[in-house]
């Protein structure tokens, strides 16, 4: 495989070969890549196709094949027919449940990150580090260690089931990634700025509001994503903290799928697995850029 | 006292988020550690009655079967993971015409929930209509492919979804590895006449080495907390044989009704991952220190 690199002293050297030799090793590099690239899109490519066929077609058909008569039967019933356990009221009101969890989660956790960011990054004060340290600590739990004590808050709290009650757990266990997002960030700005505005006579919050916030859109861009796809893909708080009327989009799909009672209705399964996909997918092709970023940041080191 | 207030502000505002941690999860995590030391079964109880859950999750089979699972799963899925990352981001990086649109390709599943990509594989890999029916369908009658419902060979059609879902996000970290290596370096070593492989193999992958932590780190993470992809590939069966210690702590939290179990394998799962993040945390925080 190495030997088809394109670097200029690779292609110096693969020039002596021959040009025959160098495109026939072009064409196998493009063959392998494009081998994976259907690889990766065979699932979505099964699942779309599934859900467009009836169910008749399923049985008697090939898992690869086109639809040969498309049908948008499933995607209706998926949206606001199918079962999950005794309701029979599709994916609709639990994709509703998603994005008020979703909404306000991501823009608490995202406010509070740019304040924590903003403090540790460029008020700095003595323990300041150990603070981001035990605050980037909590990134890395698995949730498991906190499920039964926050069971039991929310209980006492009597937002247990409840929607702000899910908001509530999303905020705080998102705020370490908020936190590092925005922290490393700003410690990039020289703190002279900080300083030169003070001089002006600016104090702390006017300082964040009319400096730092201005500079921070990529960040928050950032931020917003990468909240937004965590929050809305969660399953654990989801399953573990909702009660029957309360459930997100991602416990209601599971629900439907393996629901026991009927026919199994695959292409609505798959048009419901789909439909709970289609807020992250687009936030993915809009803005892969920031979420890559996202995922990249902390584990790459800049 | 406006002073004291204007001083001490910063504080002030990162106070509550701070204590918010405190609580939720060193206090939890507390809590957890000292249920997981009492007796309690439906109700969480407060004596401390020594290891007893410890000893109980130890000599339970279903446990046993959960750990030997995640040794298989995090073993597989993190090497596999790493391999075809690597492989994949040296293709990409030669120069190809469509990298963006196939870079693309190869990251969207991270997009999607555990859940989504459970759904689609559970399809995929039933014996009755999926892939076995499939090339059944094409006349190999004896083609046989049914393990997703074999209980010996479950727990890879685990690995085989996982590494679907993360093996494009390595790809991406080690494509940024290979794209900050010092060019120089590589140049010269072309000059004097060294082959392409051996400046992958001496050069540029060693240089990597950071990367390959990194990745190390998130996907063994990943590993330790799999639960969605679980729940909705298999649901932990058949049986039990492809449950993971995360959905072991789930069902004894919450349909057992064992909440000392919950307590006990939740603390195991913690210290797992306590041995691997806090050594690379404590390196990435004093580096970035100096």
């Amino acid at each position: 495989m190495t030997d088809v690199s394109a670097t200029p002293a690779a292609a110096a050297a693969s020039r002596s070969q021959g040009a025959g030799m160098k495109t026939a090793l072009r064409w196998g590099l493009y063959l392998i890549l494009g081998l994976f690239a259907i690889y990766y899109l065979m699932p979505l490519f099964v699942m779309l196709t599934t859900s467009l066929k009836s169910l008749e077609e399923i049985r008697t058909g090939d898992l690869v094949a086109l639809p040969r008569e498309v049908t948008f039967d499933a995607w209706a019933k998926a949206w606001s027919g199918a079962c999950t356990g005794i309701q029979c009221e599709g994916v609709r009101p639990y994709f509703w449940n998603s994005v008020l969890i979703a909404v306000p989660g991501v823009l608490i956790s995202t406010l509070l990150g740019a304040v924590n960011g903003y403090v540790i990054a460029q008020w700095r004060f003595k323990g300041a580090n150990i603070i981001f340290a035990l605050m980037l600590f909590g990134c890395f739990i698995p949730f498991q260690v906190v499920l039964l004590p926050m069971a039991r808050l929310l209980g006492l709290m009597g937002i247990a089931g409840t929607i702000p009650g899910l908001v509530f757990v999303h905020v705080i266990y998102g705020l370490g990634f908020t936190t590092l997002f925005f922290r490393n960030y700003y410690v990039t700005i020289p703190q002279e700025l900080v300083k030169a505005a003070k001089v002006d006579g600016a104090g702390f919050l006017r300082i964040f509001w009319s400096i730092f916030l201005p500079l921070s859109i990529p960040i928050i861009v950032v931020s917003v994503i990468w909240q937004f796809t965590q929050i809305w893909n969660d399953f654990l708080f989801g399953v573990s903290f909702s009660s029957a009327g309360t459930q997100p989009v991602t416990v209601a799909l599971n629900n439907i799928v393996n629901s026991t009672t009927g026919v199994k209705e695959y292409n609505v399964d798959m048009a419901a697995a789909i439909i709970a996909a289609l807020p992250t997918l687009l936030v993915y092709v809009v803005a892969g850029k920031y979420f890559i970023r996202g995922l990249t940041a902390g584990s790459v080191k800049g | 006292m406006a002073k004291w207030f204007e001083t001490h502000l910063p504080k002030i505002v990162l106070a509550p988020s701070f204590i918010a941690v405190l609580i939720f999860v060193y206090g939890f995590i507390g809590w957890t550690a000292w249920v997981s030391l009492t007796r309690s079964k439906l109700m969480p109880r407060y004596e401390i009655d020594g290891f007893i859950q410890y000893d109980r999750l130890f000599a339970s089979p279903r446990w046993d079967t959960a750990m030997n699972n995640l040794y298989i799963f995090g073993g597989m899925f993190i090497v596999i993971s790493l391999v075809l990352g690597l492989i994949l981001a040296i293709l990409l990086d030669q120069q190809i015409r469509v990298e963006g649109a196939i870079r693309t390709i190869y990251l969207y599943p991270m997009a999607l929930s555990m859940i989504v990509t459970g759904t689609a594989w559970k399809w995929i890999l039933n014996p009755g209509l999926g892939v076995q029916a499939m090339v059944q369908g094409w006349g190999f009658e004896n083609f046989k492919f049914d393990w997703l419902v074999n209980p010996d060979m479950a727990i890879y059609t685990v690995v085989m979804a996982a590494i679907w879902q993360s093996s494009g996000f390595v790809m991406a970290l080690f494509l940024a590895g290979l794209r900050s290596v010092d060019t120089e370096i590589i140049r010269a070593a072309q000059i004097d006449g060294i082959p392409t492989w051996r400046v992958y193999t001496a050069i540029i992958i060693p240089s990597m080495a950071p990367i390959f932590l990194s990745a190390f780190i998130v996907l063994a993470h990943l590993a330790i907390k799999s639960f969605d992809l679980v729940i909705a590939l298999t649901g932990g069966g058949p049986g039990y044989a492809t449950d993971l210690p995360a959905t072991y702590m789930y069902a004894m939290a919450f349909s057992r009704g064992d909440v000392g179990q919950a307590a006990s394998s939740a603390m195991i799962m913690m210290l797992v991952i306590f041995i691997i993040v806090v050594p690379y945390l404590y390196s990435e925080l004093r580096a970035k220190n100096d």
